[in-house]
């Protein structure tokens, strides 16, 4: 109890509850399992692009050129579909979006090694190269007209329900997409040493090479896992919404950013859970749904966000303050009781 | 005698034209405990890091364990060949439990791909039992004692078959007790086999562990002594290339009113009841364990805490220290305990960090900082305090621990202060350099100076001070008079044991 209590995902989970129920009072549509699943499946490209930026976090670096490499990666694919689409199938697009997703990653990740350029300038500088060079080629243009094969994919639904109206609605594939990375994010932080070399690293860099981890491998896994999860991320969007716009994305990285660090990941490194991943996208998305659903103005959206990000970490960090305090105080009194033994 | 664990011939170190080590040679045996002293800059951190695999030797330099000539030697290949660093900074893992910080290196090393949190916690486990030590295996790391984040730096050297565990100051942060208990399980693993290598400023110490000493002076190794054959006096000799006279300081303060004077100060759970007095030109020491309260109440004179009870009298009138600024406007100086952390700002040159704290005094009329000011004063201190820099705009952090010491005391000296408390000024820094500030701070009581000396290191008070107070749990215990009592007299008191 006193551990769940000492816990910031108990924190943002109490402050979902109570935005939920506000909500749902004033618009008792909000609280309704048609609802839900909408939520889920919009939530499904934060919350793919926020697996990669947790890891990056835990890892003490950060990334910004995501939203870039999403953007090249969702072109290419794009322009593939309107040129052969016929001839691919949607394993195809996800290979060619990951791989070109992996391999900007590790341009990142090279740069961050070898000359030991912090994650945020390196990212910046990136994500203008990437994004930069991407406008020359392409002159801004809007990408639409897929083939049938890939609208058909986007609406299927693990489960479907209909509403009084008789409109389908349910589990849809691309939140089933989102379960399973989660799920693999989940394994990998947990049970692999990978993943605790990450949190390693990100505690203390020096003491994580002393105690022989490989240092560039943990670097190189974790851009090229958020390249990866910023290719996946581009194939969700486009199949949300059958679009490519080359400027749809980029400018959306601090929303990620905000939800992963309301989750309780540092950014300092070190600490961050999927858990709290997920209950930070749940928060942010809710927030923007939630508003709809009130009638909030949208332009009051940035504002609200900001708020709910620093009462709740502040209040987490104001928690943990009182408690490392109190056990100051008694670890004083018990080794000064010791020593009078 | 038998084949030595570890054989090092010629090794050198050259960082950037600077000569770390210069051709040394150095044998470790199977089952010794062997201390490695040396001034700060002597090059022991470098010999260790080279152990260890963390740096890599020039050229031309030999190493060979259990005989075998090594050529490429990374920190895996060191663990794997059973060599185990315990850091100064423990180089632990703040953010990750217990048990994960004492087993992780396993997994590491035994290239595994999954954590099976069951045999971690075995491992965990298995490795305190080693210590008969028992410590709570889902704590966070940075919520445990520093004593029992050391146990489980040990313990993680212990999870493996280590056949060396390389110590590099691990006393530097303990209690008394707690060095004792890590001096019992040094000698324990000497009885299992395990060769330690034992780096320290503390020469008792030393002598008490020691079956044979190293000594390394300026990059080079100047000898190796079982440790019967060599006495304190010796080794100081040998470590800092001259005789060093020491003795005592016995001042009596001048005028009979105190300075400084406090009246049943208390702040909760962190000292109670603290009354004193500090007259103007004495070195009042305080001393006690880790934990017994003289830090805080020290902050609390400075004005980082505020007392929950009780008065402070300056110059015979109470006043309230709220704030940092009200204590300096007052003329009270604060040597923090941890100077590369709360003293100094390590990336910034030499020169800045010296004038700081006055920086507000050094401007031209125009409000603007006067670079000639500036720069005089700095050559003022930087020639007054004998600190050694290649040059003022070097950073902090390239220098010594002595010299960063002595720019500390620069920065609060320069400010004229009435009242000086010194937390610790000697942690870390080794016996020449110590007696060097210690001279300072003697010369600054002959100019009137009152003085604070708080000291873990009973000798360190002792020798100083004219007046000590034992601190423990919190509250004052007894007020010594040096010239009526002995050292081990009130580090009886100190340790609780009178």
């Amino acid at each position: 109890m006193k551990n769940l209590l000492y816990r910031h995902e108990t924190y943002v989970f109490l402050a979902i509850i109570i935005f939920v129920t506000v909500v749902s009072i004033i618009n008792p549509a909000f609280f309704t399992l048609e609802n839900f699943f909408d939520l889920l499946k919009s939530a499904s490209l934060m919350g793919t692009f926020a697996i990669g930026m947790l890891f990056v976090l835990i890892s003490g670096g950060i990334d910004i050129s995501f939203t870039a490499i999403a953007t090249v990666s969702g072109y290419t694919i794009a322009v593939l579909l309107l040129r052969i689409g016929d001839s691919l199938n949607i394993f195809l697009v996800f290979l060619i979006a990951a791989l070109i997703g992996i391999a900007l990653g590790m341009i990142n990740a090279l740069i961050i090694h070898n000359f030991k350029i912090p994650s945020i300038i390196t990212t910046i500088a990136t994500q203008n190269i990437f994004y930069g060079i991407l406008t020359v080629i392409t002159t801004g243009t809007w990408l639409y007209g897929f083939p049938k094969w890939f609208g058909d994919f986007a609406t299927i639904r693990a489960f479907t329900f209909y509403t009084s109206e008789g409109v389908p609605y349910g589990l849809s594939i691309v939140s089933v997409i989102w379960i399973a990375l989660i799920l693999i994010s989940w394994f990998i932080l947990k049970y692999t040493v990978l993943g605790r070399g990450i949190y390693a690293m990100g505690g203390n860099t020096l003491s994580a090479q002393r105690a022989g981890f490989n240092l560039f491998g943990l670097t190189l896994f974790v851009y090229s896992w958020m390249g990866l999860m910023a290719g996946i991320g581009s194939v969700i969007q486009a199949l949300l919404v059958q679009t490519v716009a080359p400027n749809s994305l980029v400018g959306k990285e601090m929303d990620v950013i905000a939800a992963v660090v309301l989750g309780g990941a540092s950014m300092a490194g070190g600490s961050g859970s999927v858990l709290g991943m997920i209950l930070g996208v749940t928060m942010i998305s809710i927030l923007g749904n939630g508003m709809t659903i009130m009638r909030v103005p949208a332009i009051w959206y940035n504002v609200v966000i900001g708020l709910v990000i620093i009462v709740s970490v502040g209040a987490s960090a104001y928690r943990r303050k009182i408690f490392t305090r109190r056990k100051v105080i008694t670890e004083t009194t018990s080794a000064g009781g010791q020593s009078a033994a | 005698m038998a084949e030595p664990f570890i054989r090092m011939t010629q090794v050198s170190k050259h960082y950037a034209g600077v000569t770390a080590l210069d051709n040394v040679d150095f044998e470790l045996q199977e089952d010794e405990i062997h201390c490695l002293v040396g001034e700060n800059g002597s090059g022991k951190s470098t010999l260790i890091k080279i152990i260890s695999g963390t740096v890599d030797a020039d050229p031309g330099s030999r190493m060979e364990i259990q005989g075998e000539r090594i050529h490429s030697h990374k920190a895996i290949d060191a663990i794997d060949r059973g060599i185990q660093v315990i850091y100064q900074d423990l180089s632990l893992f703040p953010n990750l439990t217990v048990a994960e910080n004492i087993a992780l290196g396993e997994f590491v090393s035994e290239h595994r791909r999954l954590v099976s949190w069951k045999d971690l916690t075995k491992i965990a486990e298995r490795a305190m039992a080693r210590i008969d030590v028992d410590l709570e295996l889902n704590a966070q790391v940075s919520e445990i004692s520093i004593a029992d984040q050391q146990l489980v730096a040990i313990c993680r050297a212990l999870t493996r078959d280590v056949r060396l565990i390389i110590m590099d100051e691990p006393t530097a942060s303990l209690t008394r007790r707690e060095i004792e208990s890590l001096l019992s399980v040094v000698k324990d693993m000497k009885s299992k086999g395990i060769a330690t290598l034992f780096v320290s400023h503390k020469l008792n110490e030393v002598f008490q562990i020691a079956d044979r000493i190293s000594v390394l002076r300026d990059g080079k190794m100047v000898d190796v002594f079982p440790s019967q054959e060599i006495d304190e006096e010796k080794l100081t000799h040998l470590m800092t290339g001259k005789k060093v006279e020491y003795q005592s300081f016995t001042m009596a303060p001048n005028g009979s009113k105190p300075i400084l004077e406090t009246r049943a100060l208390s702040r909760e759970s962190e000292y109670a009841n603290i009354n004193f007095k500090l007259f103007p030109g004495e070195i009042l020491g305080i001393t006690g364990l880790l934990g017994s309260g003289r830090t805080e109440l020290a902050l609390s004179l400075f004005g980082i805490t505020r007392p929950d009870n009780g008065e402070i009298i300056f110059e015979g009138r109470p006043v309230k220290i709220r704030n940092i600024q009200d204590a300096m406007r007052l003329g009270i100086a604060y040597v923090p305990e941890d100077r590369l952390v709360q003293g100094l700002v390590n990336e910034q040159p030499v020169g800045d960090n010296l004038i700081i704290t006055i920086i507000d005094l050094l401007v031209n009329r125009f409000k603007l900082l006067d670079r000639t000011k500036r720069k005089k004063n700095i050559e003022q201190w930087i020639d007054g305090l004998d600190i050694k820099v290649p040059s003022v705009s070097s950073p902090v952090r390239t220098l010594s621990g002595g010299n960063q010491q002595r720019i500390v005391l620069a920065k609060w000296i320069s400010t004229n202060p009435k009242i000086l408390i010194l937390d610790g000024p000697t942690i870390g820094i080794d016996v020449a350099a110590k007696f060097a500030i210690h001279e300072i701070i003697r010369d600054l009581a002959r100019q009137g100076i009152a003085i604070i000396l708080i000291s873990e290191e009973v000798p360190e008070v002792y020798n100083n001070c004219n007046r000590i107070l034992v601190m423990r749990k919190g509250c004052i215990i007894k007020e010594f008079d040096t010239s009526q009592v002995s050292v081990d007299h009130i580090q009886e008191f100190v340790n609780g044991t009178y």
